[in-house]
């Protein structure tokens, strides 16, 4: 036992933990805590907003696997963390935000920057925590790490009033593991539904495993290839599932859903049997539920009980950890022989390959398409990609081929466009030997393009790829099938982006034509520094297929032939 | 379909607010809830009661169990069970017969709880369709004030449902 004040506490309790890197910003109810973590070895990344914080706190959470720590003062500095929490919510990323909160005796009285955080994040946070005493801080945040990372992974706010930072206390770190009566993420797998689910799988003649990012959490990628091995089932992703099997593999059919490509989603309205596999049945991925794979049983496995039947009912259904699922699978299936069903699918893929932009002549126009897949060639495929939301998020999905997990890191669920500067600045410290790239939007970037001078003062270096078609893209893309070519508030201005690298004294290119990729996309690697690439490209191109929003998963539009190829001028407006 | 959840909670600040969030968030209604203490200390029961199909009263369940101070979640749809409701109504007297009035109460099993100049306040307790029925037979002499507990159930016969396990 020694004597520690709240905010030390804080600090010790995080450095137990095995934190060595928070993303912030200071403010007057978080001072006591700023004081005191000069004494600690953390690493401080100082952001320019707050929402920084979280996305960078995410992508760190995202790319290594473990916890990520945002932290903001009370009132602005808290809801600016608002939209990060609620990204890491819906894509289930274990981050621990600490905030701090007005003195307890003025909580209640509207006191200079007060706000009821607790409040505010309750439906966007996993669980959260109202700190008023210096002894609750070690258990609130000892619970909050356990929570983060535990059972589904998820945000957990902590908030701590400026008096029980500045309190003391007898103190010694309690090495007991959390338990909390509550809470129970480690579910047993039951003998019967494990029966139940290998029963379908063994009456299966037209199988096909919808891969989530409950394989990357649960760690179960090689599990997973040998179960779809074993069974020889081919295997659909969701967005946040890429990387969850070698893009490479025989078996990967690739993302399913509104832009996935159209063997995918036939594949899965035809088959007999749908696997899903630490995925939601989001409705991105479903489409119209009443004609969703109707001929299909559905067996689910998921750690979180409440989604099973949420959206899509299940004929047999394992509450548990993926991994240990797959285990006790392989453990008791025998091997199965799909091969007439495979090549069904496979025949499926030829007409795709005519209507795909990569076999489309080069007119001179610069694509989307033709950038990200030029920088999948050039990186090997071995680059950490960080999108933003929106078309070029579609075509990454598509043109980049993801061969290993927590390699995609994209705000799917909630959508949240701002996410990837920041985000792969968190990424790159998680993963500081892995290269980086920032894929994102003319839009989405000037959403948080002020962390571009976070990257230039921690001298972290990520290379971004602006996708700049001079529009919101995926908006302008709706307007365009859906709303009668009316681009209501969707042609973007953009500053000059080189001149914004220069001003960071950071390198800055401009690209218009496709021969000149590959080198400027070599130059980008081979510097020390943050690079910022403007790539210029086809201003009203859209993402095919597309699956409109509620329509059935099988009524895609398609990729027109290259005649009708809407060509604009490359310069945005 | 009415269905009525019993959620055994931990008795934590703010934990009354996650509950009704969450109903709120998941756009289900709330038709009566009522919060009161069990015999374990530092457990609160609460009586939930919505409008719901079963697969939605299942998922209500689900998303229940979520929440980190929810210890118990019970559907008392699918058992039997003894359920209360309890209700005081101030009944004006004047202008009409009294003893209309105390026939009701006779017949229903009401008690008088308070007798003013003008009204006559009356305790009325039993399932919630009995309430119903008397509440409807009071109207036409002239309801001036209402207030109704809400629902409270337990299930019938031996087993209990406790918070014992989740230690």
């Amino acid at each position: 036992m020694s004597k520690r004040t709240g905010s030390q506490i804080l600090w010790e309790c995080l450095v137990h933990e095995g934190v060595t890197t928070v993303f912030g910003y200071p403010g007057g109810a978080i001072l006591p805590a700023y004081d005191a973590m000069l004494d600690y070895p953390i690493r401080h990344v100082l952001v320019r907003h707050e929402q920084g914080a979280a996305h960078m706190a995410d992508g760190y959470a995202r790319a290594g696997g473990g916890v990520g720590v945002a932290i903001a003062t009370s009132g602005p500095g808290a809801t600016n963390l608002v939209t990060g929490i609620a990204t890491a919510m819906m894509d289930s990323s274990p981050l621990v935000c600490i905030t701090g909160q007005v003195p307890t005796k003025l909580i209640g009285y509207d006191a200079f920057q007060e706000t009821d955080i607790g409040g505010i994040t309750l439906p966007i946070t996993k669980h959260n925590y109202l700190v008023t005493r210096v002894n609750d801080i070690m258990p609130a945040l000892k619970e909050a790490f356990h929570l983060a990372k535990s059972g589904r992974p998820g945000p957990v706010l902590v908030d701590i009033t400026k008096d029980a930072q500045q309190a003391s206390a007898e103190w010694e770190w309690d090495p007991r593991p959390v338990k909390l009566r509550g809470y129970r993420p480690d579910r047993p797998i039951t003998s019967s539904d494990l029966a139940k689910a290998t029963a379908l799988i063994r009456a299966s003649r037209r199988p096909v495993i919808l891969a989530g990012q409950g394989v990357i959490q649960s760690g179960a990628m090689n599990e997973l290839v040998a179960f779809a091995e074993l069974v020889d089932a081919p295997v659909a992703l969701t967005l946040l599932g890429l990387g969850g099997v070698p893009a490479s593999h025989r078996l990967n059919l690739g993302m399913m859903g509104m832009h996935g490509e159209a063997w995918v989603n036939h594949a899965i309205q035809e088959a007999d049997l749908l696997m899903a596999f630490g995925m939601r049945f989001d409705d991105r991925v479903t489409g119209n539920t009443k004609t969703y794979a109707l001929h299909a049983k559905k067996l689910h496995v998921d750690i979180d009980p409440s989604e099973i039947n949420k959206n899509v009912a299940a004929d047999a259904a394992i509450v548990g950890d993926l991994r240990e699922t797959l285990k006790d699978f392989l453990d008791v299936l025998e091997p199965a022989d799909h091969g007439p069903w495979l090549a069904y699918i496979d025949s499926m893929k030829g007409d795709v390959a005519v209507r795909d932009i990569q076999n489309l002549p080069d007119s001179g126009h610069l694509y989307a398409a033709h950038v990200i897949n030029d920088i999948w060639r050039i990186t090997e495929g071995k680059a950490v990609v960080v999108t933003d939301v929106g078309q070029h998020q579609m075509w990454e999905a598509q043109y980049y081929h993801h061969e290993t997990p927590r390699s995609l890191i994209t705000s799917g669920g909630l959508g949240t466009m701002g996410f990837a500067l920041p985000a792969a600045i968190g990424a790159k410290i998680a993963r500081p030997n892995a290269e980086v790239w920032a894929i994102v939007g003319d839009g989405g970037f000037q959403m948080t393009q002020a962390e571009l001078t976070t990257a230039a003062q921690e001298g972290v270096k990520v290379n971004v790829a602006i996708i700049n078609n001079g529009y919101l893209g995926m908006v302008r893309q709706w307007q365009e099938f859906f709303y009668e070519r009316r681009y209501a508030a969707t042609p973007l201005r953009s500053p000059d982006f080189v001149k914004l690298a220069d001003a960071h004294g950071l390198a800055g290119f401009r690209v218009d034509a496709r021969p000149q990729v590959m080198d400027v996309v070599q130059q980008a690697r081979a510097t020390d520094s943050t690079v910022l690439i403007d790539f210029r490209v086809e201003q009203e191109d859209s993402v095919y297929p597309m699956v409109p929003a509620g329509a059935d998963l099988h009524a895609m539009i398609r990729r027109p032939e290259p005649s009708v190829l809407a060509e604009t001028g490359a310069d945005p407006i | 379909m009415h269905h009525t959840l019993v959620a055994l909670v931990e008795d934590k600040p703010g934990v009354l607010n996650r509950v009704a969030s969450l109903f709120r968030r998941r756009a289900f209604n709330i038709e009566s809830l009522t919060v009161g203490r069990t015999a374990e200390p530092g457990v609160s029961r609460m009586t939930i009661v919505i409008d719901s199909d079963q697969a939605s009263a299942e998922r209500v369940t689900a998303y229940l169990y979520k929440l980190v101070n929810v210890l118990q979640v019970e559907d008392l749809g699918a058992t039997p069970a003894v359920a209360r409701d309890l209700a005081l109504v101030k009944v004006t007297v004047a202008g009409h017969d009294r003893a209309a009035l105390l026939r009701v109460v006779d017949e229903t099993r009401a008690h008088i709880v308070d007798t003013g100049e003008q009204t006559m306040t009356l305790e009325i307790t039993g399932e919630p369709p009995h309430v119903d029925a008397v509440i409807g037979r009071l109207e036409p002499l002239g309801i001036i004030e209402m207030v109704r507990t809400g629902q409270v159930a337990m299930r019938r016969g031996d087993t209990a449902l406790s918070a014992a396990q989740c230690s």
